[in-house]
């Protein structure tokens, strides 16, 4: 069971949290073109390593944070609030 | 009784509580301190089991968690216990005990002509001869089963408690033997918060088993000084018959905390066994070493058996493991077992060391008069029941063995070297290598926050496990923040002049002699079979364990593994590191279900929730039923009446009079904010803009792929705050919807989402009557047409108690949903039966809703299914074209847009017999099946309204087929119903009855 750090709770464990899947997705215009929907709703990467997921803290203060996971190693590198400044 | 293999003295038993047991039956006497199988060893018991495969007599062969043979089941009735460790069962009064995998008897057992049939049952017999027909393996599988296998699973309940705790500490560990005590006191003096677990009931590891000395003392005494002063420090918790089963992910241990096994039955109110999840900072792993034995011919017979168990019944219980015993080692470590049986009358005829070299001088100090055989090999054993005697051979190499002896002896202790116990360090993910000079893995590279102590590295010199221990407690403690002064002081082991292990797998067997030699003993696995394997191709480790079964079962091959891979290496031509091993995971040691499960279990599997009103529907003869989470009120029968009359009374009372029902398991949402209105304009797929305050509307929301998700009413309660419902199983997966659309997609909304849903409380009135009871006792509101129309809200009291009152209706009847603060719920649901009794209003349940709304035509669960889209549910105009809202793009798609689609209709039976729920739509009923379906069933009842047995069901282009002649066919009840296509709204189409 990992530890996640959120980023206003501290160091919680797992079963807090829910799991959503990949952070780097962001959601197209209305206009943009059925391909960039088509790979926003269904095709996402599955890495070995590095990744950056939403997690929910569900049983804690409800707020949905980017926690940087190592698939591999299951190493919790770091979390940042939802509306954390991201870069390119 | 006399136990005719006890010393008259020694041991670390109480001679003074004499402990009566039984074992299949027969009544034997051990002590307090014995275990199972120390007792069953002293009254001279040697066939304990029969074995996996080809039911051979086994006996006690280890003396822990190694032990691969003898697996008893422990107590009976709702306390069975099958395929435990004799060697791990401590004794108690009135204990009851029997062997596994025999039938009739033990002695007498069928199954054993599976032994003079295993020249026909070589590895995989199972997987070649049972293959074809396929059709017939369930059959094959029955007798298998029966025939191979374990003890029998308990038929009763469990009749025991079990929990779950989570602990944290600064330093935890794993071992209290040697290292793992100076481990404990080094980080303990530091001043961390340390836990230390071991899995038997006492301290000391080995030394319980060997005869060393500390500081020129019998080790034990420092030992019992060392548990006393952990026990005395307030930082330091100390657990005895405690296993370390998993080690997961960031220091996460779990471990299983055995409360009450060694008690007859557990004391009141407390627990079997505690599942303890333990996060700590820092884990030392002083897990010890394990013996392994060497494959030679008829190995597996019982006396033959491990030195250091040998040595360990010896010392800790003074049982003599036989009376005449020969020693075959490959290792120094074989030689104090000498010493410890003449300590206890036992004559030791032989040492065979398959070295030829001499053994170092502290060994040879052990050896006193018994004869040393230098560079000879145990080759066979004779006897049935038992050993009777041994043939030895001189061990010119590794495949030749040169002439014969045979030695008269009961017991055969056999070394062939250590294994480290590095199965937790490797399920934290560890990198292994392997060590040639003790012939084991060892731990190689490390992912988690830990360190090793003790034999675990494959280091046996006791003062170096005292040294490493103690360092590693310090370190551990420091690495998590504490430095205090450690002023422990080291007891002094006396320095042990060695002489290296020779690794050896296997004894050749002697030429024109038959005789299997056993490298896993839980399930039968010998070197021939190994070597058959490879010659099929199983030359992967891994297929070469699933295939053979080498190294499954309840032991794990703790004992066999290496020797196994051994054998692969030298079939394959190759060394062990090349060869690799095969993935050490949870548990260590097998685990009850019940300790897993703790009290999540019947009732407390998932939390059974309760409506603020759940009291009043038990006192008012309310039919509870779950519904989901939930506790609903199915019906109110009243005396006499049947479940089915009663459901049909309410429905027709609502109807006619008026009803109240309990909705309060809906979802609640406060939604505030100035954005609130773009907020649901982009969550739903209808308009919100436009909403009044005090209006509700109805709303449907999708997913992103397109398809509903939910829906629901939302009510603008004042400018910037709003107020929505969802469906009752929805409550929690919309309110993390919104969540995570206002915080991470749109968070520049001003939208702050409360849910409310335990808060407030709902109860619906509904009937043509129900104006008239609810303007009775309202306050401080008109509730007339004017004042709250259809689909209005309005704000009022009722004896004093804040209400909301909403005109919607789900039974396509005048209605009012009035929301309450939940403490005030039953005074309000009260006051409005009391204010209704004037009209006759009666309470209904969730069968009369459920009967409304089918007759209505309104969507539930069952039809919002995830595969249905807003205009299979007839809900196509009410989509938005110009705006986007979740969901918007893919609902356009053009499978989801395209003709063909299962969409929503009603269905009436044409016949008297009720609709199959969740039956197949077929066009004609005389098609043997599979029979190809135009759609299905989602919800049936019998429409009072209607007479009629009526249901929604999805059908392809069913909107196109408007009084078609189908049928509900369903095979699995054999029911097969004419039906005819029609509208989902059975009764009052344009809604009439609602606006009145």
């Amino acid at each position: 069971m990992l530890l996640i750090r959120c980023p206003w709770c501290g160091e919680r464990a797992e079963v807090e949290f829910k799991y959503l899947g990949d952070a780097t997705v962001t959601r197209p215009a209305s206009d943009d073109s059925d391909e960039a929907w088509y790979d926003f709703v269904y095709t996402r990467d599955n890495p070995r390593g590095e990744h950056v997921e939403w997690w929910h803290h569900t049983a804690g203060c409800r707020r949905w944070i980017r926690v940087r996971r190592n698939t591999w190693t299951h190493e919790v590198l770091g979390s940042e609030p939802a509306n954390a400044k991201q870069g390119d | 009784m006399a136990q005719s293999h006890r010393y008259a003295y020694g041991g670390q038993i109480d001679r003074t509580q004499e402990l009566k047991f039984t074992f299949d039956g027969k009544q034997f006497t051990g002590y307090q301190g014995d275990t199972l199988a120390s007792a069953l060893l002293a009254n001279g018991v040697r066939l304990i089991g029969r074995s996996f495969k080809y039911h051979r007599r086994r006996g006690i062969f280890g003396i822990g968690i190694e032990e691969p043979s003898s697996l008893v089941t422990l107590r009976k009735g709702s306390r069975t216990e099958p395929n435990l460790r004799a060697t791990e069962v401590e004794l108690f009064d009135g204990l009851e005990a029997n062997s596994q995998n025999r039938w009739p008897t033990l002695r007498f057992d069928i199954g054993a002509l599976a032994n003079l049939a295993s020249p026909m049952l070589p590895a995989g017999f199972y997987y070649k001869t049972f293959m074809w027909p396929s059709s017939r393996w369930m059959f094959y599988e029955h007798w298998i089963r029966k025939a191979a296998g374990l003890g029998h699973s308990p038929t009763e309940n469990d009749a025991d408690n079990y929990s779950r705790r989570f602990d944290f500490c600064d330093v935890l560990v794993v071992g209290g033997g040697p290292a793992g005590l100076c481990a404990a006191l080094a980080a303990g003096q530091a001043g961390a918060k340390v836990m230390l677990v071991d899995e038997t009931a006492r301290f000391g590891g080995q030394l319980a088993y060997d005869n060393s000395l500390l500081n020129g003392t019998p080790a034990m005494d420092w030992v019992n000084q060392a548990v006393e002063q952990l026990d005395a420090m307030a930082n330091v918790q100390v657990l005895a018959r405690t296993t370390a089963a998993g080690y997961y992910d960031q220091n996460l241990i779990v471990a299983v905390e055995r409360i009450s096994d060694h008690l007859p039955v557990p004391a009141d109110f407390q627990d079997r066994q505690r599942l303890r999840l333990i996060r700590a900072a820092q884990v030392v792993l002083a897990c010890g070493a394990i013996e392994r034995p060497i494959a030679f011919g008829g190995n597996d017979k019982p006396g033959v058996m491990l030195a250091s168990a040998v040595r360990g019944y010896a010392t800790q219980f003074a049982v003599q493991a036989g009376k005449r015993a020969v020693v075959f080692t490959n290792n120094d470590s074989a030689y104090s077992t000498v010493s410890a049986l003449r300590n206890i009358g036992v004559e030791v005829v032989a040492v065979v060391d398959c070295r030829s070299e001499s053994a170092g001088e502290t060994a040879l100090s052990h050896l006193g008069n018994a004869r040393l055989m230098q560079g000879y090999a145990v080759t066979g054993t004779s006897g049935k029941g038992k050993i009777r005697s041994i043939e030895v051979s001189r061990l010119l190499d590794e495949e030749t063995i040169l002439g014969s002896e045979r030695i008269n002896c009961d017991v055969l202790c056999v070394s062939g070297g250590w294994n480290p116990t590095i199965h937790l360090f490797s399920q934290a993910q560890g990198m292994l290598r392997f060590d040639d000079h003790i012939g084991s893995f060892v731990a190689a590279e490390q992912k988690q926050n830990l360190r090793l102590a003790g034999s675990i590295n494959g280091d046996f010199e006791l003062s170096d496990c005292l040294e490493q221990g103690h360092r590693a407690g310090i370190e551990a403690a420091r690495e998590a923040g504490f430095s205090g002064s450690v002023d422990a002081e080291l007891p002094v082991a006396e320095q042990a002049k060695t002489s290296p292990t020779k690794c050896i797998w296997n004894v050749p067997i002697p030429a024109k002699k038959h005789a299997k030699q056993f490298v896993d003993i839980q399930n039968d696995v010998t070197v021939n079979d190994l070597e058959l394997a490879v010659r099929e191709g199983y030359i992967s480790v891994e297929h070469l364990k699933r295939y053979t079964t080498l190294g499954m079962g309840t032991d794990q091959g703790r004992s066999s593994n290496v020797i196994g891979l051994a054998n692969l290496a030298r079939v394959r031509g190759e060394d062990i590191p090349a060869v690799g091993h095969t993935t050490f995971r949870p548990p260590f040691t097998p685990m009850c279900l019940g300790t897993i499960a703790a009290d999540e279990h019947g009732e407390h599997m998932t939390p059974l929730r309760r409506t603020p009103l759940h009291d009043w529907h038990v006192e008012n003869n309310g039919i509870m039923q779950n519904s989901g989470v939930w506790q609903r009120a199915a019906c109110y029968p009243r005396t006499g009446e049947q479940i089915a009359d009663a459901i049909v009374r309410e429905t027709r009372h609502v109807r006619s009079k008026v009803g109240l029902v309990d909705v309060s398991t809906l979802g609640k949402i406060e939604l505030q904010g100035r954005d609130v209105a773009e907020f649901l304009e982009r969550v739903y797929i209808n308009r919100w803009k436009s909403l009044q305050i005090g209006r509700c509307r109805y709303g449907l929301m999708l997913r992103e792929d397109g398809i509903v998700f939910d829906d629901g009413t939302t009510t603008r309660v004042a400018e910037n705050e709003y107020y929505m419902t969802t469906t009752t199983g929805n409550a929690g997966p919309v309110m993390e919807h919104l969540e995570f659309y206002s915080q991470t997609v749109w968070p520049d909304l001003h939208v702050h989402l409360t849910s409310v849903s335990d808060q407030w409380s709902g109860m619906a009135l509904a009937g043509p009557l129900s104006r008239d009871v609810l303007a009775a006792v309202v306050r401080h509101t008109g509730v007339d047409n004017e004042s709250l129309p259809y689909m209005g809200y309005v704000e009022g009291e009722i004896e004093g108690v804040p209400v909301r009152i909403f005109r919607v209706s789900f039974s396509g009847e005048l209605g009012f949903e009035i929301h309450t603060p939940s403490e005030f719920a039953v005074a309000v649901w009260e006051d409005l039966l009391a204010a209704g009794q004037r009209w006759e209003i009666a309470p209904y349940g969730l069968e009369a809703l459920t009967v409304l709304r089918i007759e209505k035509g309104h969507v539930v669960a069952a039809e919002l299914d995830g595969t249905t889209t807003a205009a299979d549910l007839g809900f196509g105009r009410m989509m938005k074209k110009d705006s986007d809202f979740v969901g918007m793009r893919l609902a356009q798609r053009s499978g989801l847009t395209a003709t063909g689609r299962l969409c929503l209709v009603g269905i009436v039976a044409t016949e008297d017999r009720p609709i199959p729920k969740g039956a197949q739509i077929v066009e004609r009923s005389d098609d043997a099946p599979p029979a190809s379906t135009i759609g299905h069933v989602t919800s049936s009842c019998f429409s009072p309204h209607l007479n009629k047995e009526i249901a929604l069901a999805l059908i392809r282009d069913g909107d196109q087929l408007l009084g078609k002649k189908v049928y509900a066919a369903s095979p699995l009840t054999g029911r097969n119903v004419a039906v005819e296509i029609a509208h989902h709204i059975f009764f009052d189409p344009t809604g009439e009855r609602t606006r009145v």
